[in-house]
């Protein structure tokens, strides 16, 4: 096999993050949909806590509450997916998966780049004026359903090379991040006290924290009867069955990582921290993680994936 | 201009069809008028799709704008296209040499053919590349030269663009969106092939490689970046090459190479498709502010090193001044007439073409001498009495900074409008390549098209539009 030289860490760096780009704004879809659900099924003061709720896992509540006082869909919704005054929003995220897209225009296929292209054009459309509530399930889905379109594009037309590995990396790599988000603030939530948990709580707010993550019914088909927080968490974390599972996204990197070394021929030091990150998560319990606390063990799992992507960044000369 | 009186690519003055578009008209005689202009939006969609988008200079929004494409294809016969062809090979042989000797020995200012003045005082003439030949002897690795047509056999070279000619990724992919769009009609008419432009152009860089690069030599499409205009284009070309696409912060001069900054570390390049101008090429010799070179690159291109496509210095020949001798730079290199003439030129420099040029302001067009896209020019016949006068300032203030030429009469081709047919001025921009190997020509071009009826302006930046150009394999 004819091996030709490496790709610009400029054009790695841009496919890492047009792939992390796509990734958030699916799951931010995600969390907006189980929202909206929570919201309509609760009183008004439910759905208010529930809509702060999201932004808090966005990171977004600061900056929202520069604009508006009080937490309605509409305006959450607003906000997260097109707000100008948001430069996190799904509309940006879109903008700046195909602005990358555009910078590694030369290693991802015509089909990829066609599809983030298109998927830029539709949502951009759809994302013009706001979002009516009788349209927000429509717009949601099709944030899902472009992103899906481009993972499409990516599996069918990619070789399997080292952008591949750039790319699943960094849809890997987000993806365990938004998980890990998720689960503690609907965590906190829903846990007001720790004396909480293992007792069982209210199906409809766990079903919430599935749905967030699209899991409730791979959830329901392996644990049918059961809804503890203990047995959520262990699906959500260590079920590695489950694609949206920390312990998923993480075999997931490692093989990616392990792509990239054999084509490199050397490992480096995100090949480290990998290992360590994957050996504190193969080896923990549901039980332990508790002992532990929650909490503690997300946050830190949330800085140790940070501390993956600028070790990949670095090892790989993603900036001069 | 009324363009009744003009030719016509497809129809004769008696309003018959002209054989070059024979298989053309049968086919289209055939179809709904209705599913043609419902085909027009799927251009524009399918152009939307494939990002081949540009950013208009001095426009602040960020809006990304198509160049209007009309899917009436202009058709050139094979019997003119071999004409044409022998035409632009002769010209751009000549250019190689023209710019190899105004770099050393300077025979044709020495002959008195040609006045030092003109390149003496011309921006794009650098004083680096004298007495230096680049890899394989070439200038002008790839040239565009724009093509006007005025009659049956009235051919003439509007301009020669030897820096950068921009516009290929329009060749191809209007070819691609005409037989998406149109499939049927390639197997009525059998046109000539475009497709393998990018494998050309790889091969015609590699085989203008340094010495010291291996059997497969490492090529680059340098470009300013996102932000720019073509951007589009260059990514595309890169991608086609199977080419990386490089900016100036991903290249590195270490241990006497080019390097650029990979995933693996840096790694030598041997061949620089710049699409970058000469002035920002590297801040250690031109522009110190430049943030989208390579400081250094031009000891290392001095040291035979590296390949820059196309060479510095070569923009001496875009200049419209040096455009008025080619006729003479022609003859002198090759000992032949030119068998492509220019568009008779009044040099306003000298005094006696001035005093014509002022007497004739409302008939001439005036083109400022290192100006291109259509900007700074005077179009006698369609401007205001007061723009002429303006004009005239200027003109009088600095002669030797215009050229005038009469008001073409444009050949016309059919676009199609709400209203059916309708004929507008065009040109044709055929694309070069240069290399020890050969001139290469690729059958075809770019057609820029007056959109605006009885506009004479084909710029894209200034409302023009292209279409698909054919030649025809018979």
């Amino acid at each position: 096999m004819a091996n030709r030289t490496h790709i610009l860490g400029r054009t790695a760096n841009a496919t890492f993050w047009m792939y992390r780009y796509l990734e958030r704004a699916e799951n931010t879809a995600r969390l907006l949909a189980a929202g909206q659900r929570m919201a309509l099924t609760r009183g008004a003061e439910m759905a208010s806590q529930e809509w702060a709720s999201v932004l808090t896992t966005l990171g977004l509540k600061d900056s929202y509450l520069t604009q508006y006082d009080e937490y309605t869909g509409s305006h959450v919704c607003d906000f997260v997916l097109r707000s100008k005054n948001n430069p996190e929003s799904v509309l940006s995220m879109m903008e700046r998966a195909r602005l990358n897209a555009r910078m590694c225009r030369s290693a991802i296929t015509a089909e990829v780049w066609e599809s983030v292209n298109e998927g830029w054009m539709s949502l951009r459309e759809l994302l013009s004026k706001q979002v009516r509530s009788a349209n927000l399930h429509e717009v949601l889905m099709a944030i899902r359903r472009e992103s899906a379109v481009v993972r499409g594009a990516t599996h069918g037309s990619m070789l399997r090379n080292e952008i591949y590995s750039f790319a699943r990396a960094g849809t890997f790599l987000e993806r365990a991040d938004n998980t890990a988000r998720i689960l503690d603030v609907k965590y906190y939530l829903l846990l007001p006290s720790l004396s909480y948990v293992g007792t069982p709580l209210d199906a409809g707010q766990w079903d919430n924290v599935l749905r967030s993550l699209s899991a409730e019914r791979a959830y329901r088909w392996l644990n049918a009867g059961r809804s503890d927080i203990r047995s959520i968490a262990d699906f959500l974390i260590l079920d590695d069955r489950f694609p949206r599972s920390l312990i998923f996204c993480y075999h997931a990197m490692r093989e990616n990582l392990f792509h990239l070394a054999q084509f490199h021929g050397r490992e480096g030091k995100v090949h480290e921290t990998m290992r360590e990150a994957d050996v504190k998560l193969s080896e923990i319990t549901v039980e332990a993680i508790f002992e532990q606390g929650l909490h503690e063990f997300l946050l830190g799992f949330i800085a140790d994936n940070n501390k993956l992507a600028s070790a990949i960044a670095e090892d790989y000369r993603f900036i001069a | 201009m009324n363009s009744e009186i003009c030719f016509d690519e497809m129809h004769a003055p008696d309003g018959s069809v002209r054989p070059a578009y024979a298989g053309y008209q049968e086919w289209l005689s055939q179809q709904d008028e209705r599913w043609m202009h419902s085909k027009s939006f799927e251009a524009e969609t399918f152009f939307r799709k494939t990002g081949i988008t540009f950013n208009v200079y001095g426009e602040d929004d960020a809006e990304e704008r198509l160049i209007p494409f009309d899917m009436v294809p202009r058709i050139i016969t094979g019997r003119e296209w071999r004409r044409l062809s022998r035409g632009i090979e002769q010209r751009v042989r000549a250019l190689n040499a023209f710019m190899h000797d105004l770099y050393h020995r300077q025979e044709i200012i020495r002959a008195g053919r040609l006045p030092e003045r003109l390149f003496r005082n011309n921006d794009a003439w650098l004083p680096q590349m004298v007495g230096f030949t680049p890899p394989g002897g070439v200038y002008t690795h790839i040239v565009g030269i724009d093509l006007v047509r005025t009659g049956p056999d009235d051919f003439m070279v509007l301009e020669d663009n030897a820096r950068t000619p921009s516009g290929v990724s329009y060749m191809l992919e209007n070819r691609e969106t005409m037989m998406a769009m149109f499939p049927e009609l390639f197997s009525h008419v059998s046109v000539r092939s475009v497709s393998d432009y990018p494998a050309r152009l790889a091969a015609s860089l590699a085989a203008c490689a340094p010495h010291g690069a291996g059997p497969k030599p490492s090529i680059a499409v340098l470009t300013p970046g996102i932000y720019n205009s073509a951007y589009f284009e260059h990514a595309f070309l890169a991608d086609q090459m199977g080419a990386e696409l490089v900016e100036g912060s991903d290249l590195r001069v270490v241990d006497g190479k080019v390097q650029m900054r990979t995933t693996g570390g840096y790694q030598p390049v041997d061949v620089i498709y710049r699409r970058v101008d000469d002035e920002f090429l590297d801040p250690l010799t031109f522009n110190p502010d430049s943030v989208l070179g390579v400081p250094g690159i031009m000891d290392v291109y001095r040291a035979g090193n590296v390949t820059i496509a196309n060479a510095p210095g070569t923009g001496v020949a875009d200049d419209k001044a040096i455009y008025s001798f080619m006729p003479e730079i022609v003859e002198f290199y090759t000992g032949e007439k030119p068998l492509l003439p220019n568009v008779e030129t009044w040099r306003c420099a000298d005094p006696d073409a001035l005093k014509y040029v002022l007497d004739n302001l409302a008939e001439l067009v005036v083109k400022e001498v290192h100006g291109s896209g259509g900007y700074g020019m005077l179009i006698g016949p369609t401007s205001s009495k007061k723009e002429i006068a303006a004009f005239r300032h200027k003109l009088e203030a600095k002669p030797e900074n215009y050229i005038a030429q009469p008001t073409l009469s444009l050949s016309t081709c059919p676009i199609l409008t709400r209203k059916g047919l309708a004929p507008r001025h065009v040109d044709l921009r055929p694309f070069v390549l240069c290399s020890p190997s050969g001139v290469d020509i690729t059958p075809g071009g770019l057609t820029r098209v007056a959109i605006k009826k009885g506009s004479l302006v084909v710029n894209s930046s200034q409302g023009g539009g292209t279409k698909d150009s054919w030649v025809l394999d018979d």
